[in-house]
Formats: C-alpha cells, structure tokens, sequence
C-alpha cells in the first residue's frame, strides 16, 4: 500500500460570488522512502496540494488516505493529531516562533504529542545536534543565520519521525550556497530512508528530487522519474485526462513556461 | 497533552507574551486593577459593617429571646394568657441542655424597690435576678469587680452589681466593691460594677438597677417570681432557627397537644434584626453592582487587548497548529495569558487595597480588616474575570483555520 493515496483531488474556494477551482481532480500515489518534487507556476494549485496533502486543510472532493487512514473527512482536532504525529513541515520562511530558543523550537511538536519534557529535551538535542546545531540550542531565531534557521525547522520537522517531510519552497528565503547545503541535508535524509516531499517552483531545487509531479491549472500536468514519464490519464477516473509530457531522451525534463 | 502540563506549557507562552509587551499589559490591567481594589475594599467594608451590627445588635439584645408566658405586644384579652403554666428555673435548665443553637440560656425576673447604703437612698430600682450566663445574654459590661459565679447561684448568695448610677450615687469618692447595700431590707454585698448604660429609647434609666443571683431573687425578694426566659442564639442571622428550636422544645416539655397554639410566647426585638437586614442587604447590593461595574469595564479591558494579541499572534497561532496543537491547546495558551495578566492585577489591587484599609482602621472609627478569606475571593475573582473576558479571543484563536493562520506575516 502506498504512504500517500490520492484520488481524484478537488478543492475549491469561494470567493464572493466566484468560484475559484484551484485543485481540479489530482490523483497520484507516493510510496514510503521517496523524494518527490512537486513543481508547477503559481496558480497551478501546488500550494492547495501542499496544503491538502500536509493535512491543514480539506478537500471538496475526493480521497486522500495517509499511512491507511483517510484523512480527506476528519475533524480539525483529528487532522491536529495527524500532523503532530504523520507530517514534519519545512517552510520557506522557517515559521520559527520567534520568543523561543532553538530548542524550545524543535521541542514544540513533542510538548504537542505529550512527550514527557525530559524525553522531549533529550530528543531536541538529538534532532538539533544531527542538523549540525549542537552548539545554537539556546540562540533564538534572530541570532541565527537563514541557512541555521531552516535547520532547526528541519530539526523540528524531523523530531517526531514523521512519516512525510512536507518541504514548501525550503530555499526560498536562503542564497544559492546554503540552499545547496540544505537540499544535500534533504538528500542524505532521503537516502536514510525518509519520505520527502518538496513543493517548488525552481527547477534546480526540483532536480534533486527523484520524481517530479507537475500541476498545471489544478491538475497533474506530467509525472516523471528520474525524467521518464508515468502515465497520468491511467489513474484519472474522471474529469479531463491530463495529457503527459514527454521528456526529451537526454533525461532533462523540459521546463514549464510560467 | 495532559491538564498540568497543558497549564505549564500556556503559562510559559504566557509569561513570554507578556513580557514582550510590558507596557500594553500594565495599562490593560488597570481597569482590572480598579476592579479588585473595588472588590477587596467592598468586602473589607462589609466585613467591618457586619460585625460592628452584631456588636450593636449584641448590646440591644436583638438575638435574645425572652420566652414568657405573655406575648409583649398583644391585642388580645390579658385573660386568655392568664391560666397559662409559670416557667421554672427547671425549664431553663432544660432548654438550656437541650437546645443547640443558644450560645447563652438563663432565667429572669425583675422588680422593682428601694435600695439604701447607710443614708443614702435611691428608690424606683430595677432589681433583677440573674445567672453567671445573663452577663453575656445582657450584653453587659463590668467596670469594677467581678459578675456572679455559678457558685454564687447554686448558693444563693447575697450578692449584688451594681449599676452605674447607684455606684456613683452611693460611692463617689471610693470603690462600692465590698461594701453592704441594703435591697428591700435585705443586705447585699457589692461584688461588681456595670458599666454606664445610658437610658433605653429615653424611656427608663438602665443605670438605676442592681443585679442579684435569680436564686437570691426568688428567696429574699420574690417568693413566686414571674419567670422570663432570655436566650441568646448562636448566630444572629440564624435567629429563626433558634426560634423553631425554642417552640420545639418548649411545646414538647410543656406538653402542648399537637394541633393546639402555644401556650406561651417567644418575644423578640424584631425590629432591630429587621433594620440589620435591609441595611446589611442594601449596601451588599450597592457593593457588589459596584464592584460588578469595576470589573467589566475591566474585563472588557483585557477582551479588547486579548483580541489584539491573537491577531497579532496569527503566525504563531497557524505554527502551533501545524505543528499538532489542538483547539483545545490554543484556547488554554490565551485563556491561560488572560489569567496571568488578571492575576497580576488581583495581587496588584491587593497590594493597594491593603494599606487603604489598614488607614481606614487606623484613622476613622469604621472597624476595617482585611482577612484572608477577602485576599482568597479577590484572586479568585481575578482569574475568573481573566477566564471570561479572554474566553471569546480564545476561541477565535482556537478555530483559526491553519492554512490561513500561516499565511499571516
């Protein structure tokens, strides 16, 4: 069984008097140990999925069943469970609390589970000191770095040993030489076995991953590995089959106009 | 997460919130401040107010009950009373033991007569008989001597108190403890000295009177006393449980068949404890609609600056929800930091209400005391106040959607 089951995705918002179908019908599954991109241009519904597959928000229509559970209908506080113990998130802009020392940080998601504070700070350290941080414990988020900053967050995304990492943009906010330095982070983790999930729109970033998902106007535009397309139309039941792209032989996936 | 540790974790966000925003957080608290300084001066004052009416209701006998066989006041035709049973000093005995809300049971009776001291002589006195417990139910006081023992009853000694205006008559250059007055052609020796009465609602002068043992009433100056009996209830705003207990027994010890009326009376001075109650209840109800008012202008204070601090906390709210916290666990953080900062204003209002009524004590006649029953209800008041004005901000927290909490800056 696959980690993450996805069919038929729909989400839409409405606005007013409008509408506004940002998710059309996605379907795709990820298997445990992965290391997926999802790509597409803004408004393609990447952040929607993002968002649904995180688990901090619902979907209108379809399924989504996480490690065997169906996610797509449960409770807020359900959804809260699932997050603290499935999904570690890395976002662009680190989402640090800013009062809190860097251990207090990457503790938060185990107070959340209910660890007792002697295992959880024994586990903060671990988590921090695997990120390289074992000396920054105690520095808040403004007496440190970008690129250290989105290391704790990866500490702390990485401290409940979440099924999932759930990356959005993680190099967004960081120079090209520390982003470099946090996807060989996410690649080692990869590589120990960890299921990532990247959301991106730079194509450097998205070549580390070994898939790579791409949306297009609310639906899967194209799905490769290591640059050789999956079929997509096979597994969509309904609404509009998506056309797949075909990867040029040289192995590099062609790059979506924005 | 467990309960304890829930309140340890929100008290940490707590502290840290507010120690980010000192100054909003002091300015928000005065409101609340007003309010329990309000509170805690309110109780002190009903405090005070109580108990110096139940000193005075104490002096006026208005918790005393005198059973008698007439009522006092009465329309009806003296006649009807007129075959009714005498009460004994057994019957005070009695009651006495039996009952249990009394503090004090004793026996009277009174009359009037002619005390001398060698040429002096004063006529028209109040003699009364009474046991070593009349001094409480009287709400008397001695300024000399001593009042009758128990012994002095059982005995059925010669001896007598004085009041004030015999004492000073008879004895104005020396002590008249134990010196011989003469009652009725019967001597006394003076054991004790009452302490100035003044005259009762200008009707009789309660100074002119002279207390003997009821024993002594009876064999020197009464063979056939016609006895009252006083009780004092144990608590005078439960003066009406007193009085049931009293019919109770005495019907029972009486032997007054069931269906029948009473064939005695229980006299009281209802008008006093009735002037307690409206009075005691008024400025209740004055307090607390003021103290009511303090506090929601307060409280409404900390709801405007608790709505303030969520939405200002909007990022850190989406965090902690994506990192698993549940609604629960965010309305307890901003329950929590508006308990923290009212509890903070709670001690402050102590802290200013305190040397208040200690000056109030000190330089006015208003008996003022601060207990510590007032400083437990002003701190519990306190966070209540927190609880409830930060309950909506809470919530709001609390439903805030994560995907859009996190797109917050």
């Amino acid at each position: 069984m696959p980690l993450i089951r996805i069919q038929n995705l729909a989400r839409r918002y409405v606005m007013g008097a409008d509408t506004v179908h940002a998710l059309r019908g996605v379907s795709l599954d990820i298997e445990r140990g992965e290391y997926v991109a999802i790509m597409g241009p803004s408004g393609s519904g990447k952040s929607t999925l993002m968002n649904l597959v995180g688990c901090l928000d619902s979907p209108s229509d379809g399924h989504y069943e996480l490690n065997g559970k169906d996610v797509s209908r449960m409770t807020d506080n359900a959804l809260a469970d699932i997050r603290n113990i499935e999904i570690g998130f890395v976002f662009q802009s680190f989402n640090l609390l800013p009062r809190s020392d860097a251990l207090h940080n990457v503790e938060l998601p185990l107070v959340y589970a209910g660890v007792p504070r002697s295992v959880r700070r024994e586990r903060a350290r671990t988590a921090l000191a695997n990120v390289g941080l074992a000396d920054r414990m105690h520095h808040r988020p403004n007496e440190l770095s970008g690129g250290q900053r989105q290391r704790v967050a990866i500490a702390r995304a990485l401290v409940n040993t979440p099924s999932i990492i759930l990356a959005d943009e993680p190099t967004g906010n960081l120079d090209s030489r520390t982003g470099e330095d946090i996807l060989n982070l996410f690649e080692i983790l990869s590589r120990k076995g960890n299921t990532i999930i990247v959301v991106t729109h730079e194509e450097e970033v998205a070549q580390h991953a070994r898939r790579i998902i791409r949306l297009r106007d609310g639906l899967v535009a194209q799905d490769a590995v290591n640059g050789n397309p999956r079929t997509v139309a096979a597994r969509t039941e309904s609404g509009p089959p998506a056309e797949p792209m075909h990867a040029p032989s040289g192995g590099v996936p062609p790059v979506i106009a924005t | 997460m467990t309960f304890p540790a829930e309140i340890r974790e929100s008290t940490v966000i707590a502290l840290q919130a507010l120690k980010a925003n000192k100054l909003r957080s002091g300015l928000t608290t005065l409101g609340v401040v007003v309010g329990i300084v309000t509170v805690t001066l309110m109780a002190t004052a009903m405090n005070g107010i109580n108990s110096s009416f139940r000193k005075s209701i104490s002096s006026m006998g208005a918790d005393v009950l005198h059973v008698g066989r007439f009522p006092w006041a009465s329309f009806e035709d003296p006649r009807v009373y007129r075959n009714r049973r005498e009460f004994s000093l057994q019957d005070a005995r009695d009651l006495e033991n039996t009952m249990t809300t009394a503090s004090a049971v004793a026996p009277k009776a009174d009359d009037k007569g002619t005390v001398t001291y060698g040429l002096r002589r004063a006529t028209d006195v109040w003699i009364n008989g009474n046991t070593e417990q009349s001094l409480v139910i009287r709400g008397l006081s001695l300024t000399q001597g001593r009042w009758f023992s128990q012994t002095d009853v059982s005995a059925d000694r010669r001896v007598c108190v004085l009041g004030a205006f015999l004492a000073d008559g008879f004895f104005p250059h020396e002590s008249p403890v134990g010196k011989r007055v003469r009652v009725n052609d019967t001597t006394y020796e003076v054991i004790g000295v009452l302490e100035k009465l003044g005259s009762f609602l200008g009707a009789w002068d309660q100074d002119n009177q002279i207390a003997i043992p009821i024993s002594t009433f009876k064999s020197s100056q009464s063979p056939t006393p016609n006895y009252e009996i006083t009780i004092k209830a144990r608590d005078p705003s439960e003066l009406q449980e007193t009085i049931e207990e009293t019919r109770a027994i005495l019907r029972r010890l009486r032997k007054v068949p069931p269906g029948t009326p009473d064939d005695f009376a229980i006299n009281q001075q209802d008008v006093f404890v009735q002037f307690f109650l409206i009075f005691g209840g008024t400025i209740g109800a004055v307090g607390l609609f003021i103290t009511g008012l303090a506090l929601v202008v307060g409280g409404i204070g900390i709801m405007n600056i608790m709505f303030v601090s969520v939405a200002e906390r909007t990022k850190e709210i989406g965090i902690r929800k994506a990192l698993g916290a549940k609604r629960r666990a965010v309305l307890s953080q901003f329950l929590v930091e508006a308990a923290t900062i009212t509890l903070g204003a709670g001690l402050l209002g102590i802290g200013i209400a305190w040397p208040v009524t200690l000056a109030i004590d000190r330089y006015t006649s208003f008996a003022a005391q601060m207990s510590w029953w007032i400083v437990a209800l002003a701190l519990f008041v306190s966070v209540l106040t927190g609880v409830v004005a930060g309950f909506i901000p809470a919530l709001r927290a609390a439903r805030m959607n994560p995907v859009d909490a996190l797109r917050a800056e």
